[in-house]
């Protein structure tokens, strides 16, 4: 199989889960890329140029052409480069796969949101049950180390969030989701996650995420008073 | 072995037409099950979408796909033997991926304040259709097809929204042709094709079902 040469960047934000979903990828595969840190007050020409329409991080960069939406730059980054494949090669294993990582992104993400970025209770108490819900539906379909089995795939690398910035988030806004008790598996799961050698060297310092969204917090504290 | 295929469906949802396009497109015969939505969901549905309880389902060989877009990717690599849904180039591929996203993401949502919500907020969704509409039609360009020469991912993401045009346009007081000529061109070519003309629905009968539902939820 000859390997695909070309030039890689990838557009990204420290602190972005979706950036990181991109960067664990590429760096299980072995792929050599430039990263490019963009500031999102103020986007970069070659972003705007790159993402005209959504002009959001992350975009992968190959051969100067552009790849937008993380879960797209996934699916492209393992059609184009074979060795250690993150999604399944079965048919109807990938439909699942490409069903869960869309359930996180399109439900289990904004349920959290909703949860975290507000101080009134009665919204609070929405989200918190809508994302223990959809956090249900993610703790029934885990049946090994991961999801993608013995190895990492890409419900795992969709889930990352949930690993390590929704802890961080949880703390920030005293908010408790993700505990032991109701989610005994997805707590392992992503103990297993974040001490995974190559996820463990492409997470952003915890500190620095903290204080960012612990002053996101008590922005949205200060104007609702 | 015969293939079981059964199609979980309601007969206006753009999202099951995606489907019946895709199913057509390959020639594989199924048993479709209309899913009726003014009646409480059937232990079918609920048994084969636990998670979102929604049609359309595709149901192969006994196991269940939900979500439109993941589905008619499946069926393009389970039969894929002929009539290839998308591209084989991957980049190709992820800018369809990106397009079929981006119709997926929009257009069912902002077309819905057209003829459910009034004033500002209907404004606002007018606004937003039209210019969802027009970067389409810039996507488009000069192809005969989103997907080139002939009808691709894209295309079948979004076909199934023209037969809401006429909804669009009489709640929405607006004018999709003189807006975006290139559309309604596309949407022409597009439904002379026998796999997509007898997997859509009326554009008359989703106007009255539309109608119907105003009177239900009391907008006038």
């Amino acid at each position: 199989m000859a390997k695909v040469e070309g030039e890689v960047q990838l557009l990204g934000v420290g602190g972005s889960p979706f950036a990181r979903r991109v960067q664990i990828a590429l760096k299980l595969k072995g792929i050599e890329y430039t990263y490019i840190e963009e500031n999102l007050r103020d986007k970069s020409d070659l972003l705007l140029k790159y993402n005209p329409i959504h002009k959001k991080v992350p975009v992968l960069v190959h051969n100067g052409k552009p790849i937008v939406e993380s879960l797209v730059i996934l699916e492209y980054i393992d059609e184009t480069w074979e060795n250690y494949p993150i999604f399944p090669q079965q048919p109807y294993e990938k439909a699942l796969a490409r069903f869960w990582s869309r359930f996180i992104d399109d439900k289990i993400l904004p349920a959290i949101s909703k949860a975290a970025w507000t101080v009134n209770k009665d919204e609070r108490e929405k989200g918190i049950e809508e994302s223990l819900q959809a956090l249900q539906f993610l703790e029934n379909e885990l049946k090994h180390k991961f999801f993608g089995g013995e190895n990492i795939s890409i419900v795992d690398i969709a889930a990352s969030y949930l690993a390590f910035w929704l802890p961080v988030i949880e703390e920030a806004v005293e908010l408790k989701l993700l505990t032991s008790d109701k989610f005994p598996k997805l707590h392992k799961w992503s103990q297993e996650f974040i001490n995974h050698p190559i996820v463990k060297e492409n997470l952003p310092p915890k500190q620095g995420l903290l204080g960012f969204f612990k002053s996101r917090y008590a922005a949205i504290s200060a104007t609702s008073k | 072995m015969a293939d079981e295929v059964i199609l979980l469906d309601f007969w206006l949802s753009p999202f099951g037409s995606r489907i019946r396009i895709a199913l057509a497109e390959k020639g594989i015969k199924y048993e479709y099950i209309e899913e009726d939505l003014r009646k409480n969901k059937s232990s079918l549905l609920l048994q084969m979408n636990p998670v979102h309880k929604k049609i359309p389902v595709l149901i192969h060989n006994g196991k269940p796909i939900a979500e439109s877009l993941i589905a008619v990717q499946y069926i393009d690599e389970v039969w894929n033997d002929k009539s290839p849904l998308l591209p084989s180039d991957p980049y190709e591929r992820s800018h369809a991926r990106f397009w079929a996203d981006y119709v997926d993401k929009k257009i069912y949502e902002v077309g819905r304040k057209l003829y459910t919500k009034k004033g500002e907020e209907q404004e606002a969704g007018k606004k937003e259709l039209i210019e969802v509409f027009k970067l389409l039609e810039q996507e488009l360009g000069d192809k005969t097809y989103f997907g080139g020469d002939k009808l691709g991912f894209v295309d079948i993401a979004f076909i199934p929204f023209y037969t809401w045009f006429k909804t669009y346009e009489t709640f929405g007081n607006i004018n999709i042709e003189k807006e975006c000529p290139k559309i309604l061109s596309w949407a022409k070519r597009c439904i002379k094709i026998e796999s997509v003309s007898k997997s859509l629905p009326d554009q008359d009968k989703v106007y009255d079902f539309i109608v119907e539902i105003r009177k239900k939820l009391g907008i006038e």
